[in-house]
């Protein structure tokens, strides 16, 4: 749909997935992310989905069909906050810069500041199990900020939380994408979270999934709170509504 | 408060209403409103407290006042004064095993040897099992290999192998120590490698994505995840080591004597008040060490891992 003038930061072609037990995920998906852009992905359960974003980050290979991502530097947050119990706020923070072999003064800098983004400044020591589910999820995007992604998968992030932190965490992290600019592929349940955050919403039908609708969002950024109770954002949540319907 | 920690937990509220475009002039900070915070984990009064003492404390005293009880009516009514020294009466258990002098630097030089055989068996249980669970978990042929052997080696009876034993290692402490290893070796291996498998496929994605090695992972996912159940295969395999070490030395009985030795000759000479004394010594040990790793358990993993609780 969007046809960007810079190489896409994450391009699927024709990608099609079939697991060992013979289900079929994915047949001939195509999408594509821009740098910077924000683009969420919803469809009916088992369509595939978070699938797309197993094999966008290497954790699950592909049948046929290519995936080109267009950097190493990869964030990705799943649908549970999956801190690690024995570790504090910042050490869990700490985890994907450790594992990238991050330099110690930097690490210890930039966890420092992922931390002040998404407001946990003062909960360092803090153990998971301390936290609201909130704030674990704070917590796990702080893991991959550290990185500074170029890339931002995000798997259904606040699917588990209620609608008042879910609605806060939305303005939160559209405020942090406008900060970082990454590009970000945001899969989700909700139609209501998927236009409010993106530039595109793509519509997939159930498995095998393929992209069956892109609606561009034309608001701009940064989006104010209010914006969910404008007829122009009901009326694009009634469309991708109807797309979702229609399969 | 009993509930406020666990129930109700800590709301999020705040700048969601409020998030107009003027917060946005100043996007660098996410503010942490005073609700977005976790309360303590806080539970019960003071009348909850005692209560609770109460029945950590009072019903095992209870416990112990029906087993006294029952031991005086055994040793008293059903036993005649010729069959008395089976179980004699815990005063006299009391007066000769523990009170007498001449009895009780043996019982005291006794517990010092089982200790002994005790915790070098529990050592080289732990540094063996742990290093087996290892084994196991990063090669699952190693696992397919071993396991069945282990459970083997767990259902042999131990008195079968004592010619074998002693014509390798003679009737003294070495013998004694393998004894105390063969019992406790088995609980370290299952529940380390059921602890190493224990971590979340989820968590292991989080290494898998960043392609951590075996070792990273190993040590900064598996091992810590394993912990917990670690600690709860070395409490029992503390117990297990004392019982080990006791019927180590009730057949190899050469050199200093253990509890063991001196529980088989009480049994020969009929020294029933010694006999117990040793039996109530050896039971204590076992307490000892099991309280110990309670301790180091929750020592260790206690700030972060709490099984659920009513």
């Amino acid at each position: 749909m969007t046809t960007a003038t810079r190489a896409p930061a994450l391009r699927f072609s024709g990608v099609t997935k079939k697991f060992a037990g013979g289900t079929t995920a994915l047949a001939d998906a195509d999408l594509e992310v821009a740098p910077g852009e924000f683009v969420s992905v919803v469809g009916p359960s088992g369509c595939g989905k978070s699938t797309l974003l197993r094999i966008a980050s290497g954790l699950d290979d592909i049948t046929a069909g290519s995936v080109a991502v267009g950097t190493k530097r990869l964030g990705y947050v799943f649908q549970d906050a999956t801190l690690l119990p024995w570790r504090t706020v910042s050490q869990n923070a700490a985890l994907f810069a450790e594992l990238e072999k991050m330099d110690k003064g930097e690490r210890r800098r930039r966890i420092a500041d992922a931390l002040e983004l998404v407001g946990l400044t003062g909960f360092e020591k803090h153990l998971p199990h301390q936290l609201s589910g909130g704030m674990r999820m704070r917590a796990s995007l702080a893991r991959s900020l550290v990185l500074d992604p170029e890339v931002f998968l995000f798997d259904e992030p606040f699917g588990a939380l209620d609608e008042i932190t879910r609605e806060r965490l939305n303005d939160e992290l559209l405020r942090t994408h406008q900060l970082r600019a990454f590009a970000a592929l945001f899969v989700t349940h909700s139609v209501a979270e998927a236009v409010f955050l993106s530039t595109r919403v793509v519509v997939m039908s159930p498995r095998p999934g393929r992209v069956i609708a892109d609606i561009t969002i034309p608001f701009g950024y940064p989006r104010v709170p209010e914006l969910r109770y404008t007829p122009e954002f009901a009326a694009l949540c009634g469309e991708v509504s109807a797309h979702l319907r229609s399969v | 408060m009993s509930t406020a920690g666990t129930e109700a937990g800590p709301t999020e509220s705040g700048p969601a209403e409020s998030g107009t475009v003027t917060q946005q002039t100043d996007p660098e900070r996410m503010p942490v409103p005073p609700g977005d915070r976790a309360a303590p984990a806080e539970r019960g009064g003071a009348g909850a407290a005692a209560l609770r003492l109460g029945t950590r404390i009072g019903l095992p005293l209870a416990v112990a006042g029906v087993i006294v009880g029952v031991w005086y009516v055994i040793s008293d009514v059903v036993l005649n004064s010729y069959q008395r020294f089976m179980l004699p009466p815990p005063h006299r258990v009391l007066e000769v095993g523990f009170f007498t002098w001449s009895n009780f630097v043996p019982l005291v030089q006794a517990l010092g040897t089982t200790a002994q055989v005790t915790f070098t068996g529990l050592a080289i249980s732990i540094a063996l099992g742990v290093s087996t669970a290892i084994a196991m978990s990063q090669a699952k042929w190693v696992e397919n290999a071993l396991y069945p052997w282990m459970v083997v080696l767990q259902t042999v009876p131990i008195l079968a192998l004592t010619p074998f034993l002693s014509f390798f290692f003679g009737f003294a402490l070495t013998p004694r120590v393998i004894v105390a290893v063969i019992i406790a070796f088995f609980p370290i291996v299952s529940n380390t490698l059921f602890g190493l498998q224990s971590a979340d496929v989820s968590m292991h994605d989080l290494f898998t994505l960043h392609k951590a090695g075996r070792w990273t992972r190993l040590w900064k996912l598996q091992f810590p995840a394993a912990l917990p159940a670690m600690f709860a295969g070395l409490r029992v395999s503390a117990g297990l080591a004392v019982i080990g070490a006791i019927v180590g030395e009730f057949f190899f009985k050469q050199g200093q004597a253990g509890l063991g030795t001196n529980m088989s000759v009480y049994t020969s000479l009929t020294e029933g008040e010694q006999l117990w004394a040793s039996v109530l010594t050896a039971s204590g040990l076992g307490i000892a060490v099991f309280v110990f790793f309670g301790w180091l358990s929750r020592r260790a993993v206690g700030r972060w891992y709490q099984p659920r609780r009513r």
